[in-house]
C-alpha cells in the first residue's frame, strides 16, 4: 500500500485514545435520578403509590390507614392485579392483549359449567378451565408469531370471539353463589378469608402476590425472562443473537392465557357466583392496560417491570377507595386516572431518552 | 496444501428469479484475515448469510475443517464456533452489556438454584464479560451492567466484536464493522480485528472501505455477479486494481483458475 494511502494513521499517534472508557461523569442530581429511573423503572409508580397513600391518609386520617381499608384495596384489585401481571408480560414483548378479561370470564364459566352441567369434580374443573385459558393464549401466540398478525388485531378479534363463545356456551346463565357453596366449594377456594392482625386477606390476594413475585423473579433472573425483554426490545437483534423468537412469543402468550385462567378462578372466589356477564369481560382489558401503563411499562416493549404493573393496579385501587371514602364524585377517579396515564407515558418518554 | 477452515463449494441461492449466488466458491485459511469485497448486489451478503446460517443455500455444500456441515439457523453455526458480527450488531439496547454478551447462551447457577429455579449466574457472566472486554483492550469497564444504548457507536461495536471473539472458537465473521463509525473509532475496531487474529482465529471481513481492507487483509476475495471472481494478494495489487476487478472494468489475469 502506498504511503499516501495511510491517511488515517494520524489518529493513531495523536494523543491518547478514549475509545471504550465506560467512566461515569458527574451528571448532577437530576442526571443521577434519571439513571436510577432508567435502571429501576418501577420506582416511579412506587413513589406515586406512596404519595397517594400519604395524601389520602392526611385527608381521611385513620379511616384510610386502617387494616380494614388497606386490605379492602387489595381485595378490590386482586382480579385487575392478576390481569395486569398477564398484560405486563405481553406488553414487554411489544404486544398488547385485548382479550385478557374475556378469557378470564370464559375460564370462570368453563370451571362452573363443567362442574354443574357435566358433573366434573371441581378439583378437575379448575385445571380444565386453566387449560382452556392456556389454549386460547396459544392460538393468540401462534397468530402473532407464525402468521405475523399484529397483536392488537389478533386479540381484538379474540376478545369478541371469546365473549361471544362465553355467552353462547353458558346461555347467559349465572351459577348462583349458594349453589356453588353447597355443591362445589372448591370453585370458591380463592375467596377463603383469613385474618392476619386485624387485616382480612383472601387466598385470591395471596395468589395475586405469588403471581407477581414469581413473574418478577422469572423475568429478572432466568434466561427466559431476558429473552422476553430482548424480543420486546428488538426482535431482529434478539433472533440474530440466538434467541428463539417464536418459542419466546408462544410461551409468553400461553403463560398469559394460563394467568387469565387463574384470574377467572379468582373471580369466582371474589364474587361467589359464576357470571358470564361479569364486567371484567368487557373492561378487564382496559383496566389491565391502565395498570400496566401507570406502572411505567413501555408500550414499545422491552422496558419496565412487573412490579411496576402491580403498583399501577394498586394506585388505581387506592384512588378508587380513597376518593370514595372522601365522598367525591366517582368521575373524579376516572379523571385522575386519565391524568396519571398521560403523565406515566410522559415520564416513560423521558426515561427512554438516554442523555438527560 | 493446508486445509481451509471454512470452505464453500458450488453454493447456489435463488430468490425467485434472481440468482444471488451462482455456484460460488469460498475458502478461508487458518489464521488469516480474508476480506470479501464486491459491488452492491454482487451477492456477498448472501454468501456471508449462508456461511453464518442465516439463510440456507439451494445447492452446494459448506465444509468446516473438511467436514460437510449444514446450518439450519445462526445457532447451528454458532454451535460450531462460527460467530458473526452483523452490521446491525444484533444487540438489545435496553439490556446490559453482560446480558447482551450472553444472549441466547446464558449461564445458570450450579446446583438446585440453576436446575430447578433456572437462576442465572450473573456474577460469572459479568466477570467473563469484563475479562473478555479488557482482554481486547477495551480499557476499564466501569459498569458492565450499563445498558448498551448508553454506549457510543464504537463502544457498541467493541462489545459486539468482543462477544464474537469470546465465543467464536473457529471463525469470526464481521459484516461492515467500520461502516457506521468515525475515523478514530474505526481505527480502534481495526486494531481489535488484528487482536482477534493474533489469537489464531481466522476472520472474514466484509467491507466497502478499500484502505481498511488493504491494510488488514491477508487475502482479498473479490465477489462479482454471484460468484468468486478471484482472490488477490493485497501486497501485489493496488486498490484501483481491486475496484476495477469488482466493477468489471478490468479482468484479472488467469481468472480461470481459482487462487
Amino acid at each position: 500500500m502506498a504511503e499516501a494511502d495511510r491517511y488515517e494513521d494520524v489518529v493513531r499517534t495523536r494523543g491518547e485514545e478514549k475509545f471504550a472508557e465506560f467512566e461515569d461523569t458527574d451528571k448532577g442530581l437530576l442526571g443521577r435520578f434519571h439513571e436510577l429511573l432508567h435502571s429501576t423503572p418501577a420506582i416511579v409508580p412506587l413513589i406515586v403509590l406512596l404519595a397517594a397513600c400519604v395524601v389520602f391518609g392526611l385527608i381521611l386520617g385513620s379511616k384510610f390507614f386502617s387494616p380494614f381499608a388497606l386490605t379492602l384495596i387489595l381485595q378490590q384489585v386482586q382480579i385487575v392485579g392478576v390481569l395486569a401481571a398477564a398484560q405486563a408480560l405481553i406488553i414487554l414483548t411489544a404486544g398488547i392483549d385485548l382479550s385478557v378479561g374475556a378469557v378470564a370470564v370464559l375460564c370462570s364459566v368453563i370451571m362452573g359449567q363443567f362442574t354443574f352441567r357435566y358433573g366434573v369434580p371441581a378439583v378437575l374443573a379448575v385445571p380444565i378451565g386453566l387449560a382452556f385459558g392456556t389454549a386460547i393464549g396459544a392460538v393468540n401466540g401462534w397468530l402473532v408469531s407464525k402468521v405475523k398478525l399484529p397483536p392488537f388485531i389478533v386479540t381484538l378479534g379474540m376478545w369478541q370471539i371469546v365473549l361471544a363463545v362465553n355467552y353462547l356456551y353458558s346461555a347467559n346463565e349465572t351459577i348462583r353463589a349458594q349453589d356453588i357453596e353447597a355443591q362445589a366449594p372448591f370453585l370458591q377456594f380463592l375467596g377463603t378469608k383469613f385474618n392476619l392482625g386485624g387485616a382480612v386477606f383472601t387466598l385470591g390476594v395471596v395468589l395475586m402476590l405469588v403471581v407477581v413475585l414469581v413473574l418478577a423473579y422469572v423475568l429478572r433472573s432466568t434466561a427466559w425472562g431476558r429473552h422476553v425483554y430482548a424480543v420486546g426490545d428488538d426482535p431482529e437483534a434478539a433472533q440474530l443473537a440466538g434467541v428463539d423468537r417464536h418459542r419466546t412469543i408462544m410461551s409468553v402468550y400461553m403463560v398469559v392465557g394460563f394467568i387469565c385462567g387463574l384470574a377467572g378462578w379468582v373471580m369466582i372466589g371474589r364474587f361467589g357466583s359464576v357470571s358470564p356477564s361479569a364486567t371484567t369481560g368487557v373492561i378487564g382489558n382496559i383496566q389491565a392496560i391502565t395498570a400496566v401503563v401507570i406502572g411505567g411499562i413501555s408500550l414499545f416493549g422491552g422496558r419496565g417491570s412487573i412490579l411496576g404493573a402491580f403498583f399501577g393496579a394498586l394506585i388505581v385501587g387506592v384512588f378508587e377507595l380513597g376518593l370514595r371514602m372522601a365522598g367525591a364524585d366517582p368521575q373524579w377517579t376516572y379523571l385522575l386516572i386519565g391524568v396519571l396515564i398521560i403523565a406515566a407515558v410522559t415520564v416513560d418518554q423521558w426515561i427512554r431518552k438516554v442523555t438527560a | 496444501m493446508t486445509q481451509p477452515v471454512l470452505e464453500a463449494r458450488g453454493l447456489v441461492k435463488r430468490y425467485g428469479k434472481v440468482t444471488a449466488l451462482d455456484h460460488c466458491e469460498f475458502d478461508l485459511m487458518p489464521g488469516e484475515i480474508l476480506a470479501v469485497i464486491g459491488d452492491n448486489g454482487a451477492g456477498k451478503s448472501t454468501l456471508i448469510k449462508a456461511l453464518s446460517g442465516a439463510i440456507q443455500p439451494n445447492a452446494g455444500e459448506i465444509l468446516l475443517e473438511g467436514r460437510p456441515v449444514s446450518f439450519a439457523s445462526p445457532n447451528d453455526a454458532r454451535a460450531e464456533g462460527i460467530e458473526t458480527v452483523y452490521q446491525t450488531l444484533a444487540m438489545s439496547p435496553a439490556l446490559s452489556i453482560a446480558d447482551n454478551m450472553f444472549m441466547g447462551r446464558e449461564l445458570r447457577m450450579e446446583g438446585i438454584m440453576g436446575s430447578l429455579f433456572r437462576k442465572l449466574d450473573r456474577k460469572r457472566m459479568e466477570d467473563f464479560s469484563r475479562q473478555k472486554l479488557s482482554e481486547l483492550g477495551l480499557m476499564t469497564i466501569q459498569n458492565i451492567n450499563q445498558p448498551v444504548e448508553t454506549l457510543s457507536g464504537g463502544q457498541r461495536q467493541g462489545v459486539a466484536v468482543a462477544r464474537a471473539a469470546a465465543f467464536g472458537s473457529r471463525v469470526v465473521i464481521l459484516d461492515e464493522p467500520t461502516a457506521a463509525l468515525g475515523v478514530k473509532e474505526s481505527r480502534r475496531v481495526l486494531d481489535l480485528i488484528q487482536e482477534v487474529r493474533a489469537r489464531g482465529i481466522p476472520i472474514i471481513l466484509i467491507s466497502h472501505n478499500m484502505p481498511h481492507v488493504f491494510e488488514v487483509a491477508d487475502r482479498v476475495h473479490i465477489h462479482r455477479l454471484g460468484k468468486r471472481l478471484c482472490v488477490i494478494d493485497p501486497k501485489g495489487h493496488t486498490m484501483s486494481d481491486a475496484v476495477a476487478y469488482m466493477t468489471g472494468a478490468a479482468v484479472p489475469e488467469g481468472v480461470a483458475e481459482p487462487a
